[in-house]
């Protein structure tokens, strides 16, 4: 008995000191994404062009303490060495864009070398944007793609207008924009019918919570 | 005061027992890392989505957050209305409050250090406004100093974040070792000697021998039994071997009153150098500087408001404090919780204190290391 009170006097414990540190950080960086889906002449998809947005927090951070000639402006050239380090350092995380043609993992190559970064000095907000190229071109009729952090550090968002454009896409082809509000109720309701132990490996809880984006061409 | 028969097996349950909770707490911080397998800089990401936090932590991120977003367009909107600045630091007390029940902040150090030393509650919720109040402090200097005076860049002030991290890892970890080997040389030593009558027993050892005449003699006198006890740490043995019956109670007494003499008393601990053992483990924890604070600060800078990013961060530091010290306060009922049970288990219970306290350093040094090594992600530094 006794033994069993001190077992449940060192689960408390246990429970009080490591649950805390079970818990994920929050969002520091808000992002707004464009992209494009860029297809070849042969109507294989080819590549993913980005336009992120940060906010103006992590965007006046970011640009604290380079040297510009105009103070409280930057231009491309002056922005260069940060685009650099974002870029690759972006390598890191997948380049937080996750793809899948008919199924099938798509893998990308480093961003083309074309990248730069914009400031946009009225809403003090850097855009950073890139190419990723497709390493193997396919001819997707179902392709999804997601630009989301597992680790929910950066929080990326759709842009209310325009978020995705097709450059060059075979005519037949529709486009369709989940977002991570719109997935919610369905969402809940699926997971309210699992037991607190139980998982169910058809649904993919983090990438529920991507912005996905659709593209049929059947 | 009940237990007449010291057999082997209570001893070899209890020290079973907390062998396999310190081993649980030490897979839990393992698995938290995997978990938190954020891992910025270098360490392999998990390939499966991070999992959901739901319930009510959930919803604390979700306020937090909200709360976080604001703070960008308040201190814009402060430069012209005063009355902004006080929504501002309305929101970042609030913003501390909910943030600190996430990852960083110590609350896990400074909650485990508070039930491995015994502290008090009052010191418990010193440490936690020390500890908060500090990483306020830093964040505030750091961005004063490279950012205000010497226009550092972000990535400079990343690497310099980068480095105290190190130090208050490694600081933690040190921490941890030193309760360890403390904590673990007390427990070794009650568990020696309470395994002693039954190990022992009746047999004769020359040491036993020594004093043979002096138990013997006196032995059964009340006036002698006062004595006996001053002359404890010689003839400890020899009182199993020959009075074991008699001399029980006295004997029993003094086990749950802190056991061995060896051991470090809890009141030694908690004494004079007690606060000055404190402040290491205030130095540990409020070295690294929240990074939610260096960005409100930056941004304040350049609005030409640092006053007010400094403001918002120190009530941020207080908000913080309150859920570190609310923690740490349950931390101290837990432990006292337990003490509640272990006074009735005398003997066996000090051990199982002894052995919560030893567990409890492992659990510092877990995080220490896990931390130290990037595989458990508090908060990453902002720098993508």
């Amino acid at each position: 008995m006794i033994h069993r009170l001190f077992s449940y006097a060192l689960a408390a414990f246990a429970g009080l000191v490591i649950a805390p540190a079970a818990a994920q950080a929050h969002p520091h960086i808000w992002v707004t994404v464009k992209s494009e889906v860029v297809y070849g002449p042969d109507g294989t998809v080819t590549g993913v062009r980005h336009a992120w947005t940060f906010d103006d927090m992590f965007s006046v951070f970011a640009t604290q303490g380079i040297e510009s000639k105009k103070k409280g402006e930057f231009t491309r050239e002056e922005l260069a060495p940060l685009a650099e380090v974002n870029v690759t350092s972006l390598k890191e995380y997948d380049f937080f864009t996750y793809a899948k043609a008919n199924g099938k993992k798509v893998e990308f190559n480093d961003p083309l070398a074309d990248y730069y970064l914009d400031f946009n000095p009225k809403d003090t907000v850097l855009t950073l944007y890139f190419t990723l190229p497709v390493k193997a071109p396919v001819k997707a009729k179902d392709l999804t793609l997601e630009v989301y952090d597992r680790e929910f550090f950066v929080d990326f968002s759709f842009a209310e207008k325009d978020p995705v454009k097709l450059v060059g896409a075979p005519a037949h082809c529709k486009l369709s924009i989940g977002r991570p509000q719109e997935m919610g109720a369905a969402l809940s309701q699926q997971l309210s019918q699992l037991g607190a132990d139980q998982r169910d490996p058809s649904l993919t809880i983090g990438s529920e919570f991507a912005n996905k984006i659709a593209v049929k061409c059947p | 005061m009940s237990v007449k028969i010291v057999g082997r097996r209570p001893v070899v349950h209890i020290a079973l027992l907390v062998t396999v909770i310190a081993g649980l707490l030490f897979a839990a911080g393992l698995f938290d890392g995997a978990f938190a397998q954020a891992a910025p800089f270098g360490a392999p990401r998990s390939q499966a989505p991070a999992p959901l936090v739901g319930g009510v932590l959930g919803w604390i991120f979700a306020k937090q957050a909200e709360f976080y977003r604001q703070f960008s367009s308040l201190l814009r909107a402060a430069k012209t209305d005063g009355s902004a600045a006080w929504t501002l630091f309305g929101l970042s007390f609030l913003y501390g409050i909910f943030h600190a029940a996430g990852p960083g902040h110590g609350k896990a150090v400074i909650s485990s250090y508070i039930v491995a030393n015994n502290e008090t509650w009052t010191r418990g919720v010193v440490l936690s406004f020390a500890s908060a109040l500090m990483q306020a402090l830093v964040a505030v200097v750091l961005v004063g100093m490279a950012a205000a005076v010497l226009n550092a860049t972000a990535a400079t002030m990343g690497r310099a974040v980068n480095v105290i991290e190190i130090v208050s890892y490694s600081l933690i970890i040190v921490i941890g070792v030193r309760l360890l080997w403390v904590k673990g040389r007390a427990f070794m030593a009650l568990l020696h000697m309470l395994h002693r009558p039954a190990a022992v027993g009746a047999a004769v050892t020359p040491r036993d021998h020594d004093h043979a005449h002096h138990g013997h003699a006196h032995h059964g006198h009340a006036h002698h039994h006062h004595e006996h006890d001053h002359h404890h740490d010689h003839d400890h043995d020899h009182h199993h071997g020959e009075d074991h019956a008699h001399h029980h109670h006295a004997h029993e007494e003094e086990a749950s009153a802190w056991g061995h003499a060896h051991a470090p008393e809890p009141e030694e601990l908690a004494g004079p150098g007690g606060w000055k053992r404190g402040l290491s483990a205030v130095l540990a924890v409020g070295l690294r500087p929240c990074s939610g604070a260096i960005l409100v600060l930056v941004f304040a800078l350049a609005q030409g408001l640092f006053w007010a990013g400094v403001a918002s961060t120190f009530v941020m530091g207080i908000g913080t404090a309150i859920t570190v010290a609310l923690i740490a306060s349950i931390a101290v009922g837990a432990r006292a919780w337990a003490q509640h049970f272990a006074d009735a288990r005398s003997g066996y219970g000090m051990l199982a204190m002894r052995g919560i306290e030893v567990g409890a350093a492992v659990v510092i040094i877990a995080f220490g290391a896990l931390l130290l090594t990037g595989y458990m992600v508090t908060e990453r530094m902002v720098g993508i």
